[in-house]
């Protein structure tokens, strides 16, 4: 007699999970796997290369320490750029949480309104902010506060600049979800038992909101570090990041294998992280911060 | 230009031959073929004449901009085959996306002459042109189509304009009596250490270098010298541009008073009244491009539209509007007094004015070049 299925019936679980299943595994597993194939092909010359299989490419990355160095700095201006978004978007969160503003939700769809512009113009417009001839330059010029134009654009400063603009948002959103899961009644039971805000701020709701703002460091730090339009489009060529280095090794150079190569690298090092990272925090507490 | 059935015949096998289509595909497209030639049925005519539309990919901006007015516009209105268009900022880009993509998917390219035409060889990419079919080519320059035919005795791209990459200077900051004393030198100069641009590209820095080293560009003997003298540039460099538009942004905004740059570029930013001079030092850096036809392609539809853009008149028109010198012999094609005033332009048909690139010698350097000069533009 066959076995009826039941609501929760694993064979029903296994049926919806089915086409995200295929998706992950054609759309993603399938597709890193060609990569870490391609890293063990023989470059030829620009554009051409052979299946013949060799290690040449991971012995050129071990062994050769402008790699290394690359991935170090791309790991350092990602730790600084989700460190700043970590302490910027924990007041901008907090107060939207705290705010009795009856039409929160406005705040909230200011939040998601530079998404409904384009990336790529949102990073150029810094161009005209920070510019020689941008707006900062040209008020303080005209007020006579300097001379000279300042060198705003095209540095590492700059760089960071537009990733904390387009990362902020993921901080907020992810540190005001988890501030919204908070019982207010136990700020209200701190308070009653003789806390001062700041106290009851930071006994209380502090960490209980450490969740989302974990999740938002390791989502801003991955972005960050993955990241290739904002260093090409505002920093100058010592601001590359390790994404740049994969473009110019795919792209400029026309070396698949090299570039896939650098690829598996920075997949597996943000990958790493970001289970290291969980592991320590605790996988409940990140999904809890990411979820709410 | 019509196909009769037997030339679409004789296309198919090309494809087939060249990889193009699938044995089924190929036997398929045959029967329908022969069917066509012993059945004549009007639908059937229709179905095999699919060829709509051809693609091509160019440098976008204001180049593109006059090759869309003056030769894709009238050739659609001729033909009603329109010519659906990208753009790329760097070659090496859309080498990667031909690569990536199915043959046929991309068609012509307005290439960087015979330094790429090599990749593109290289990588199998090219289609072989009927030069019967394209018989404008007649009017164009020899010198200009020599080195392709070196390469590849039979061609798969028809030179179309060429420029050079000089000095372009900042006039409200620079001189032209001190950007001429100095040339090449500006981009060296500590003067103006954090206002210097320059193209993000090795065979133009290493250019350059040369230049500066007094070195033969075409015969490098010192690379030291060269490579030492990159890292100088690109540290008095503010930003290295990646694409023509980014150029002239970098210069009209004044970031930038100095930095090589594309003849034709400084020409429409000085049309649209930016204080920009421009100069050729000696040696400057001469190239070519080239319409190149890639694998797959329709190749009747993209021959008749080459033949089309090379038209004297549409010819002119485009150069006059991008600003480069067209492929045309000026011996043998009349050409206007704003084009024989245009940077670059050679009025004997020689071109021995111009220096370009060794495309052998560049080549079997550039695998080995491209990956130091990409890690010095890094700041190794």
């Amino acid at each position: 007699m066959k076995r009826r299925w039941t609501l929760y019936d694993p064979r029903l679980a296994w049926l919806l999970v089915a086409p995200v299943l295929l998706l992950l595994i054609f759309f993603l597993v399938l597709p890193i796997a060609v990569m870490a194939a391609y890293t063990f092909f023989t470059f030829v010359t620009a554009g051409v290369e052979t299946s013949a299989l060799t290690t040449a490419n991971w012995h050129e990355f071990l062994t050769d320490s402008y790699y290394a160095g690359f991935l170090l700095k791309t790991l350092r201006v990602g730790a600084i750029t989700a460190l700043l978004c970590g302490v910027l978007g924990y007041f901008p969160a907090y107060f939207i949480w705290a705010t009795t503003f009856k039409h929160k939700w406005v705040l909230l769809l200011l939040l998601i309104v530079p998404f409904w512009i384009s990336f790529t113009i949102r990073t150029f417009s810094w161009i005209n902010i920070l510019g020689e001839q941008g707006v900062i330059n040209v008020a303080l010029l005209k007020m006579g506060i300097i001379s000279e134009p300042l060198p705003m654009l095209y540095n590492e400063g700059a760089v960071i600049l537009g990733m904390l603009h387009f990362l902020l948002p993921y901080m907020i959103l992810n540190v005001y979800v988890s501030l919204e899961g908070i019982d207010r009644t136990l700020i209200s039971a701190a308070r009653s038992m003789g806390c001062t805000s700041a106290q009851a701020f930071r006994e209380v709701t502090l960490p209980l909101s450490l969740p989302g703002l974990a999740a938002g460091l390791l989502l801003c730090f991955v972005l960050a570090a993955g990241s290739y339009v904002t260093p090409q489009l505002l920093g100058s060529g010592r601001d590359a990041l390790f994404g740049n280095l994969i473009y110019d090794t795919i792209m400029g150079e026309l070396n698949w294998p090299m570039g896939a190569t650098l690829s598996i690298v920075l997949f597996l090092v943000l990958g790493s992280f970001a289970a290291i990272y969980t592991r320590f925090m605790g996988m409940s507490q990140i999904v809890k911060g990411l979820g709410g | 230009m019509k196909l009769s059935n037997g030339k679409r015949l004789e296309r198919l096998h090309d494809r087939y031959q060249n990889g193009d289509l699938s044995r089924r595909t190929f036997l398929t497209l045959t029967a329908a073929a022969a069917a066509a030639v012993g059945l004549d049925m009007p639908w059937m005519r229709q179905a095999l004449a699919a060829v709509e539309e051809v693609r091509f990919d160019g440098w976008g901006g204001t180049v593109q901009d006059a090759i869309d007015k003056y030769a894709f516009k009238p050739y659609t209105a001729k033909t009603k085959i329109k010519v659906v268009q990208g753009t790329f900022g760097d070659e090496d880009e859309i080498i990667t996306k031909i690569k990536t993509a199915k043959p046929g998917d991309y068609q012509v390219i307005h290439s960087s002459g015979v330094n790429y035409y090599i990749k593109y060889v290289n990588g199998g990419l090219t289609s072989e042109i009927n030069e019967a079919n394209i018989p404008n080519m007649a009017n164009v320059l020899q010198p200009m189509i020599d080195p392709f035919r070196k390469l590849t005795p039979k061609l798969s791209a028809v030179p179309y304009d060429y420029g050079t990459t000089g000095i372009a200077y900042n006039t409200k900051v620079i001189s032209p009596e001190e950007a001429k004393e100095k040339g090449a030198g500006l981009l060296l100069d500590k003067k103006y250490a954090g206002k210097v641009g320059g193209y993000q590209d090795m065979t133009t820095r290493v250019w350059y270098a040369a230049l500066a080293t007094g070195q033969d560009p075409n015969n490098l003997k010192d690379m030291d010298a060269i490579w030492a003298k990159v890292r100088e540039t690109r540290d008095l460099a503010k930003k290295f541009w990646s694409s023509g538009a980014e150029l002239m942004d970098l210069l009209s905004k004044g970031e930038i008073v100095v930095t090589d740059a594309w003849s034709g570029r400084v020409a429409a930013l000085q049309d649209q009244g930016h204080p920009i001079g421009y100069l050729d030092p000696a040696g400057s850096y001469a190239w070519m491009e080239d319409m190149l036809i890639l694998k797959g392609s329709p190749m009747a539809e993209c021959e008749e539209l080459i033949n089309f853009m090379l038209d004297p008149a549409t010819s002119i028109a485009v150069a006059e509007g991008q600003s480069y010198p067209p492929s045309l012999d000026p011996t043998k094609v009349k050409l206007t007094e704003k084009i024989e005033k245009l940077p670059a332009f050679d009025k004997t048909g020689t071109m021995k004015s111009l220096t370009f690139a060794d495309p052998i010698y560049w080549a079997t350097n550039e695998d080995a070049w491209t990956k130091q000069w990409n890690r010095i533009s890094k700041g190794a």
